[in-house]
Parts: structure tokens; C-alpha cells; sequence
């Protein structure tokens, strides 16, 4: 199947009981064979966006928004409506496999499984496109592991299966939520190369969530940057690493140690808002160097900085200006001392 | 307790195994086999490795919450492995860790102030009388407002508690500390916070402390040297400044692969044998995965051996290249 443009626009994840929103009007686009990378910290909301995406939301939780997939509008689908578009069209991968992994099916059947859900070939012929699957997301001696069980698997080879497996259904879109935080980082650029690979190969779109800069940028065109449920800074990956306008974004930048960091880490004070505890002005306000009055009364719009670029921030010109052109290094510092 | 002589390592092991099946007929290859490490005072040592590699089961062998099958460690030239009941638990106090989730090393329902406290009485560090103000002092250090001794680990979030954590092991008065991927279980806005803080610790109070994580970055932040571990082994060690220029094709191979802002990401290898090492005992843990693999290392397992100064590698193909200048 042929990727076509994923559209969401002012998306809203709420608490069904109490209507506490914790994701609050996202909206983003990813164009056919892109890649587009969430990122940020805990209960920034991204996993939830993505989740939202093709109505995988926790229970308790309801999302309200416009969600289009091509021509095809997701969201308010019934069940049954969904369950032609999971997995076929769009498919999801977690960042534990073994969740998504019965432990008593050997993974081959497990996929063989998910082939013939979807109307696909006979068992036999199954079997072998489950070998090839398996081959495809670089499982060497594959006829012969297809036979084997999760457990006899390692934490990197689960997560191939977990993907060979998303990917049975011949799926369009890939959503991948931190598919390798669990991994040690030799097993993680080995998926991420493979997310990659599979992206050129089959024109297949991929949403990655990360909370890892390092990750977004190895593997993302576009990203988002997300805070307390709002997206704070959209754009080029490339650019918005290289020269952010969104202090958070800069913040976090500069708290991380980078090789050879032998300055001082400039870490954010504070720590992340509870949904609950977030006012009406700018969620990042309180932990802010820059924030003013304006900040905190009301809340902020999002401001084009350049074309396909945007920022939540009143004073994004300031920050800017601030980050000066060349390497990470360079710019990174504005703040310190 | 010997007396602390100048220049003598605060904390060491010499050849520590820990070999968790008891059979060594079977070929289980031990969680450390025949490591050597010493740390002096006033250093941040830091400990680099993957899951399986060995570096958690070296830290609990150094703090005794678990006993090495072979080798000794030393605590100020004390042999402290041999060690047991009340003798124990007394040289225990001088050795702290702090672990990686401070969610669970926490008891949820003492206040954070009553978890210092318990630990200056049950060690008779002061008279009671003075716990209060050094309690106070403590959370200070660690930036934590003292008005908060009430509060319940609950009522923090992840960095506070890693503070909080943090100032119970300083409430020991320990000679070491020992953090066992201490930061990451923590969002990247509050790892800066806690990295620095341990930081000061360091260049303040002349803390001496084995950082362990799996994050490069995180060590050449940290450590004044750092050691590498596969398979159970220490496969190279190396003094942070002037910065390294890594020899070990396993050291290459991680740092590679760690993703990098403004970096594409390389070209990655179909990964092999995990950082536990291939089966079996004898031979170097990392051929399988080796691009310089020799005949040798299928039966020796290499040595550390100097190759510049404070720098060791254990690797047969590194030490048959020729000897590089001092420039390098």
C-alpha cells in the first residue's frame, strides 16, 4: 500500500470523568514516505498524540479533534471500521516487545497469525512469508527461529519481531513509541537503521517518539517538541536542533552532556508540571529564564519563525537570536555564567 | 581498620570474580571474572558497559551486598570481602550506593527527613540532639529545601527523589559512593540537575564515587577515568583528560553507535552476541562480534596492558599493532 498524508489538526486528549486535558490542540502533518519524530519528557503528552492517532488510547481517556488519513477520516470510526485500518494500514510498535509477543506462540505462527487475520495467503504460503519477514528485519537463520518462542529471543531480536510483525499487514504508516529506550545502544542503531532502511525501501511513513534528541535526529525529518500536553516548537529536525526558538527546547539542549562536555551542564530548574497543576499561560512559565508577565495570564499562540517552523513562545525572537549558527557547542551557551 | 596511608587507593578489588551458577563445568561464563580496579580518593571512576556486561554485579560485589566468589576488596587497605556479621555492617556504612530507580529505594511511607535520621542513629554518627540540624544541612546540600524533612517521597518528583537519595547516602558519611545509572531513569531536564550536583559534591567535599551507566556522555561529564566492561571483564580503562583516543574495537563499536544531535547515524552492524560475552571460559568475550579478530583471542582471553600512559587495553589485535607516537 502506498503511504498518503497523515493530517491531524486540534487534537485533544482529555480525562473522560473530569475533563483534565493532557494533550491539548495538536496539530501536525506527515507527508507520504516522511519520517516525524515527538519528542520530550514524561507525561508530555507524545505517546498519547500517537496512540490517539488510530484510537489506542488508555481506557478513561477520549481524544476530540480532526484526524485524516489521505482522503480517509480516522477519527470517530467504529470498531470494526478501525480494525481495517490497524494494522493494514496503519501499525504500531511499543517500546516493550515482549507486550506485544504472546509467549506461548512461537513467533513464526505469531505472524502467520497476523497474515491470515488480515485475508492473506494460505497457511502454508504464510509460514514462508513469515520466514521472509523475519529474514527482512535481519533475524539470520530466520526458518529455523521462527520455530523458537519469545523468551529465546534477546531484548533487540524481540523488538525485529515486534516489527516484523507490524509490518505483516503490509501497513503504510509506521508508529514507533520509544521502540528503543529499552535497548543498549549497538541493538538500538541496528533498529533504527532498520526503521530507516524500511522507510526507503517501501515508501512507508514512520512516527517515531522519543525521548532522546540523539534518536529524533538520527532518524526524523520533522519533529515536534512537546511540553505538559502541548506541542512547544514544531519544524525541520535539522533546524530546530540546530538554532531552537522555544526555551524549552534550548534547555534541553543544553543539559545534555555532549562528547567532549567539559563545561558545565545548564540544567532547567524545576521539574515537569502535573496535567493538573498547569495555569492558564505558558505551561513552561515557571521554569522559564525568559518568562514575563504576558507569559503567565493567558495562553500562548504558536508563531511561524520561518517557513514549516513554529513556536509557542513570546519571546521566540529572543531566543533565536541567541543561538548562534555553527555547532551545538557554539550556540550553547547564551546562558551560562 | 588499617590507618589511610597518602596515595593509597580508598577503595580496590584485585582479581574479583562473581560467578553466579556454581558450576563452573558447565561452561557459564562468571558475571565478572578477574577484574582489578582501584579508585582514589577525592575520583570519580566511571564504569562503562552495556546490560549483561558485569558493571551492576561489580557494584554490588564492592559494596558487599554481595559476596565476590573470588578476589578481594579493599576499603583504605582493609580487606573488607572476608568480612562478616557486626564487622560487616559497620564497614558497610563507609561504602553507599545509590540506585538507579528512586522509586523504589525509597520507603513510601517514612518522611524524607525520618529516612536521614534512621540512618545517622542506627550508625551513632551524632547524639541525637544534633540529627535535626544535620539532617537540615544535608537536604540543603542537595538543594533540596530543609523545610521539607516532613514531606513523603511521594510528594517529590523523580530528581528530588534522587536528591533525596542522595543526601541519604552522604548521611552515612561515607568514603565512597557508589551510583549505579543514577540518572537514568531520569527526564533529561533533571539529569543536568543531579549530574551537577554530584559534581559538586566532588570538587567540594572531595567525595570519592564509581559512577556507572551506559551512557558515554554522562561519564566524560563525570569521571576523571573511565573503565569499559564486556563480558565481565574491564576491556580497557583510560584517564579522561587529555581526551582518549580509544583503542578497544568494542570501546569504537559503542561509541558509534551512540546517537549524536546534528549527527546521522552510522551504519550499524547486525548485532551479535550481547555484551555478556560468548560461552565459555576461556578466549576473549568479544570475538565473536570482533572486526580485528585474531586466532588467539579464541583461546587467551587478553590482559590489560598499557598503551599510553593511563591508558590500558585488553586486546590481543591492539597490542600487535605497532606502538603509537606520544602525539597520538
Amino acid at each position: 500500500m502506498t503511504a498518503e498524508k497523515l493530517t491531524v489538526r486540534d487534537l485533544d486528549v482529555f480525562v473522560r470523568r473530569d475533563a483534565r486535558p493532557l494533550v491539548r490542540g495538536v496539530s501536525f502533518d506527515v507527508e507520504p514516505g516522511s519520517s516525524f519524530g515527538f519528542v520530550g519528557e514524561t507525561s508530555s503528552g507524545k505517546s498519547l498524540t500517537c496512540r490517539a492517532v488510530i484510537s489506542l488510547l488508555p481506557a478513561g481517556l477520549q481524544a476530540s479533534g480532526d484526524i485524516r488519513y489521505g482522503s480517509r477520516r480516522l477519527s470517530g470510526l467504529t470498531l470494526r471500521e478501525l480494525s481495517a485500518v490497524r494494522g493494514r494500514t496503519i501499525s504500531m510498535i511499543f517500546q516493550d516487545p515482549l507486550a506485544a509477543l504472546n509467549p506461548m506462540m512461537r513467533v513464526g505462527d505469531a505472524i502467520v497469525q497476523v497474515l491470515r487475520a488480515h485475508g492473506g495467503p494460505d497457511r502454508r504460503a504464510a509460514t514462508e512469508a513469515a520466514v521472509e519477514l523475519l529474514e527482512r528485519v535481519g533475524i539470520d537463520d530466520a526458518a529455523r527461529r521462527a520455530r523458537l518462542h519469545p523468551h529465546e529471543f534477546s531484548g533487540g531480536m524481540r523488538q525485529r519481531v515486534a516489527i516484523a510483525m507490524a509490518l505483516a499487514a503490509r501497513p503504510s504508516l509506521l508508529i514507533a513509541d520509544e521502540p528503543t529506550s529499552a535497548l543498549d545502544v549497538v541493538v538500538q542503531a541496528g533498529i533504527l537503521d532498520l526503521l530507516d532502511r524500511l522507510r526507503r525501501e517501501d515508501g512507508m511513513s514512520l512516527i517515531l517518539v522519543s525521548h532522546d534528541f540523539g534518536v529524533i535526529s538520527a532518524a526524523c525529518d520533522q519533529l515536534a517538541v512537546m511540553y505538559a500536553g502541548q506541542v512547544v516548537e514544531q519544524g525541520p529536525a535539522s533546524q530546530v536542533l540546530s538554532k531552537p526558538a522555544h526555551p524549552y527546547t534550548a534547555g534541553l539542549l543544553a543539559s545534555l552532556p555532549q562528547p567532549g562536555q567539559s563545561r558545565a551542564l545548564v540544567p532547567i530548574p524545576g521539574s515537569v508540571p502535573d496535567p493538573g497543576e498547569i495555569g492558564a499561560g505558558c505551561a513552561f512559565a515557571p521554569r522559564c529564564h525568559l518568562a514575563q508577565e504576558a507569559c503567565r495570564s493567558e495562553p500562548v499562540p504558536l508563531f511561524d519563525v520561518a517557513p514549516g517552523r513554529t513556536s509557542r513562545c513570546l519571546r521566540w525572537t529572543d531566543v533565536y537570536r541567541q543561538e548562534a549558527p555553527g555547532g551545538p557547542d557554539e550556540g550553547r551557551h547564551a546562558v551560562v555564567e | 581498620m588499617s590507618s589511610d596511608a597518602p596515595g593509597q587507593p580508598v577503595l580496590e578489588c584485585r582479581d574479583l570474580t562473581k560467578q553466579y551458577h556454581h558450576r563452573p563445568a558447565h561452561g557459564v561464563r562468571p558475571a565478572v571474572l578477574d577484574v582489578s580496579i582501584s579508585l582514589a580518593r577525592g575520583e570519580c571512576l566511571g564504569i562503562l558497559g552495556e546490560s549483561g556486561s558485569g558493571k551492576t554485579t561489580l557494584v554490588r560485589c564492592l559494596s558487599m551486598l554481595e559476596r565476590p566468589t573470588a578476589g578481594s576488596v579493599r576499603l583504605a587497605g582493609g580487606e573488607f570481602s572476608s568480612l562478616r556479621g557486626r564487622e560487616l555492617r559497620q564497614i558497610r556504612r563507609r561504602v553507599q550506593v545509590v540506585f538507579q530507580d528512586p522509586y523504589a529505594s525509597l520507603n513510601p511511607r517514612q518522611s524524607i527527613g525520618s529516612a536521614l535520621t534512621e540512618v545517622i542513629h542506627v550508625h551513632k554518627l551524632l547524639p541525637d540532639g544534633a540529627i535535626p540540624g544535620q539532617v537540615a544541612s544535608l537536604l540543603d546540600q542537595v538543594g533540596i529545601p530543609p523545610g521539607w524533612a516532613g514531606r513523603y517521597p511521594s510528594e517529590l518528583s523523580g530528581g528530588g527523589r534522587q536528591r533525596v537519595s542522595i543526601a541519604r547516602a552522604l548521611a552515612a558519611q561515607p568514603d565512597v559512593l557508589l551510583a549505579d545509572e543514577a540518572v537514568s531513569a531520569l527526564d533529561a531536564s533533571v539529569q543536568a540537575q543531579v549530574l551537577n550536583l554530584l559534581r559538586d559534591l566532588r570538587e567540594q567535599t572531595g567525595l570519592s564515587m564509581i559512577f556507572v551507566s551506559h551512557n558515554v556522555h554522562v561519564l566524560q561529564y563525570l569521571a576523571q577515568r573511565t573503565a569499559v566492561m564486556f563480558g565481565g571483564r574491564v576491556v580497557e580503562e583510560a584517564a579522561a583528560q587529555p581526551p582518549p583516543d580509544w583503542l578497544h574495537p568494542y570501546t569504537r563499536e559503542l561509541l558509534a553507535a551512540v546517537p549524536v544531535v546534528g549527527q546521522p547515524l552510522p551504519q550499524a552492524r547486525t548485532a551479535g552476541t550481547s555484551a555478556r560475552g560468548g560461552l565459555g571460559l576461556t578466549g576473549c568475550p568479544y570475538r565473536d562480534r570482533c572486526p580485528l579478530r585474531l586466532d588467539r583471542c579464541e583461546q587467551q582471553d587478553p590482559e590489560l596492558a598499557a598503551v599510553a600512559e593511563a591508558h590500558l587495553v585488553a586486546c590481543h589485535a591492539v597490542a600487535a599493532q605497532p606502538a603509537k607516537g606520544p602525539a597520538s
